[in-house]
């Protein structure tokens, strides 16, 4: 039997972060992980994150996951790969598959870093080839190269089914509807609003009621749900499609703990059963933790953090780093992760339903229901003046924890302030010199830059394109509308890209002056 | 094509060597190490077996290696999950009929 001062399962965000910092502090890290490949799902997330720049934020997911292999092999953070954690038993003896053999192992500390799996819904021909979980389409895509389709529906409006969405977009598929059984859109708005530009529906308050096909999807039909989710007859709508994705929540992988005999809760909060643990990830067994998914289901920027604070926690508890160096470790540590569960979509708040932004901007309707902002609201928020010149337009509708607009611009046009949930306010009288860096660093790609004196009679709209092919200067074609509707013929003036806009294109394109607070895409 | 030649973020894809393999023994082609389902879903082959008792037709579901919809016969072997194991030069897939690699005596349906 192998023994080491730390044993990690899964070699995901949160479970690497916990291995850095633990071998940081000189223990001996082993972490297994089943698959063939470390990083967990970092590596499908092509879209550049939320947050503030302790969180990494403006960068995209995968970098991140470079980033944090580099920082294990660094550190001498051992990761066995193809090696299934099958069991936890007393005394931290952690039983692994690694190829045709059983091996037991045993960590003076443990700590479990499994994730989630995809929930589903059942529906008539759920097992059809061609329905497959939202991940499996953004694993064959984005790891692959293969595209899981060519026309499909996306079931469920939560941040992976309207990310995963505009990655379908982005592998040249066509995205017929994103349908959700709830009332209103569950992600956020601003990845919503990348969707509706596009032209893609919401159906909102609809639900699969059946796909058809004999051996494979060959079209779905949906139809709206009354309150208590009961589909209403004669609302049926088919579409043609060959795939089929479901997005409807994650749930936590925890069967570890209970095996290890660690009291569980069931906590839809958490999106399922999980283990009872402190702030720290300290589960009721002592020196077996939980950091990520497992312990709750929330995103990536925070597992990396409660990784860390685990980290620590189990240097301290054997010995590796002093009560002192444990305090203020993770005092910074604690702030980090507070500042991301705050706003309208934290943890605490999952269910409510928020009217107005902490601001008292009234949230948009059209936005939870459509995926796009009306032409009449967009004035409402603090991010959206006009004045004459070049400037940032910053249609960001929602208290979400993100800042990076704030701090890329070198002019100061854009003000977010301390607390990273509020909305960007743009400051009228700064000189925007019109760079766009705040266009491409946007996770949301909700800036835009707006030039309503570009030419006698133009506007010039400067808008984040993240599709192939390319439009080159000269390029004439229709600017679309937030709602994803031709709005007025456009020109193309300029595509600008550069390593800081890590491949967000800016394109710019001339429109009647008119246009310029409708004109949000550009299609040829 | 179902390949994504390039991609707006990601460029172009780094794969293995095109190696040749076999589909219920019909010559085909896909990239070495890359998931022996990734290479059929790029042919646009995406039944990948029946089930036991109903012959229903499943095929890539999770892509993870969680829910062994994907499973086939590999070089005799049932029920490998394809989305999790490499593509390897001369590799003998087979479509899987319950745990069989041909229909079963008095099978029904497809």
């Amino acid at each position: 039997m192998k023994r080491y001062d730390l044993i990690v399962v899964g070699a995901g965000p949160s479970g690497l972060s916990a291995a850095i910092e633990a071998a940081k502090r000189g223990m001996s890290v082993a972490v297994f992980d089943e698959n063939a490949k470390p990083g967990g799902q970092l590596f499908k997330q092509i879209h550049k994150f939320f947050g503030s720049k302790e969180h990494k934020a403006k960068v995209r997911g995968f970098r991140i996951g470079e980033e944090l292999l580099k920082e294990a092999s660094e550190t001498g953070v051992e990761v066995h790969l193809g090696a299934t954690v099958t069991g936890l038993y007393m005394k931290k003896e952690v039983v692994v598959r690694m190829r045709d053999g059983m091996q037991h192992w045993k960590g003076d500390a443990v700590i479990v870093a499994t994730g989630a799996s995809e929930k589903m819904v059942p529906f008539d021909g759920w097992t059809l080839p061609g329905v497959m979980g939202a991940g499996a389409a953004q694993t064959l895509m984005n790891l692959h190269g293969v595209k899981p389709g060519n026309r499909v529906l996306m079931l469920g409006s939560g941040n992976v089914g309207l990310v995963v969405s505009f990655q379908l977009l982005q592998a040249g598929c066509e995205v017929v509807a994103v349908v959700d059984a709830a009332p209103r859109v569950g992600g956020y708005g601003v990845h919503a609003a990348k969707l509706a530009r596009c032209g893609v529906p919401f159906y909102l308050s609809h639900t699969i009621l059946r796909v058809e096909g004999s051996d494979r999807v060959a079209g779905v039909t949906i139809g709206r749900v009354n309150r208590r989710f009961q589909p209403v007859p004669g609302t049926e709508k088919r579409f043609d499609a060959d795939t089929v994705c479901v997005a409807v929540g994650l749930s936590p992988m925890s069967q570890l703990f209970k095996m290890a005999g660690c009291q569980m809760r069931d906590d839809p909060k958490k999106g399922g059963e999980v283990p009872v643990c402190d702030q720290y990830g300290r589960t009721s067994v002592p020196g077996v933790f939980a950091v990520g998914d497992v312990s709750g289901i929330e995103e990536a920027s925070s597992a990396m953090i409660e990784g860390r604070i685990a980290g620590v926690c189990a240097a301290n508890t054997l010995g590796f780093c002093t009560e002192e160096e444990k305090t203020a470790a993770l005092a910074a540590m604690e702030k980090d992760l507070d500042s991301l569960r705050q706003g309208m979509f934290a943890p605490q708040n999952r269910g409510k339903d928020f009217r107005t932004t902490e601001e008292g901007v009234k949230i948009s309707e059209s936005l939870l229901k459509k995926g796009y902002l009306t032409d009449t609201e967009v004035g409402t928020f603090p991010g959206v003046v006009r004045r004459s010149g070049v400037h940032p337009v910053v249609e960001c509708t929602q208290n979400i924890p993100c800042n990076p607009c704030q701090d890329v611009c070198p002019k100061n046009c854009i003000r977010v302030g301390e607390k990273i949930t509020s909305l960007p306010e743009v400051d009228p009288a700064a000189g925007c010199v019109g760079c766009g860096m705040c266009v491409a660093s946007c996770p949301g790609q909700a800036i835009f830059l707006v030039d309503e004196q570009f030419e006698e009679g133009f506007a010039a709209v400067t808008i984040p394109y993240e599709f192939f092919p390319l439009p080159k200067a000269g390029t004439k074609g229709t600017a679309l509308g937030r709602n994803g509707k031709p709005v007025c013929e456009a020109e193309v003036v300029k595509v600008t890209n550069t390593a800081a806009f890590d491949h967000t294109n800016l394109l710019t394109m001339k429109v009647p002056r008119g246009e310029a607070m409708k004109a949000r895409f550009f299609t040829c | 094509m179902a390949r994504i030649e390039n991609h707006p973020i990601l460029g172009k894809f780094r794969k293995g060597r095109k190696v040749r393999f076999y589909l219920d023994g019909n010559a085909m082609e896909g990239f070495e190490g890359e998931p022996i389902a990734a290479a059929l879903k790029a042919a646009g082959v995406i039944v990948h077996r029946y089930t036991q008792k109903r012959h229903e037709p499943r095929g890539i579901f999770c892509a993870i290696g969680r829910c062994t919809d994907c499973v086939m016969v590999v070089d005799g072997v049932p029920n490998v999950r394809t989305c999790m194991t490499p593509l390897a030069e001369g590799m003998n897939v087979q479509t899987q009929y319950g745990v069989l690699a041909k229909k079963a005596e008095g099978w029904t349906g497809r």
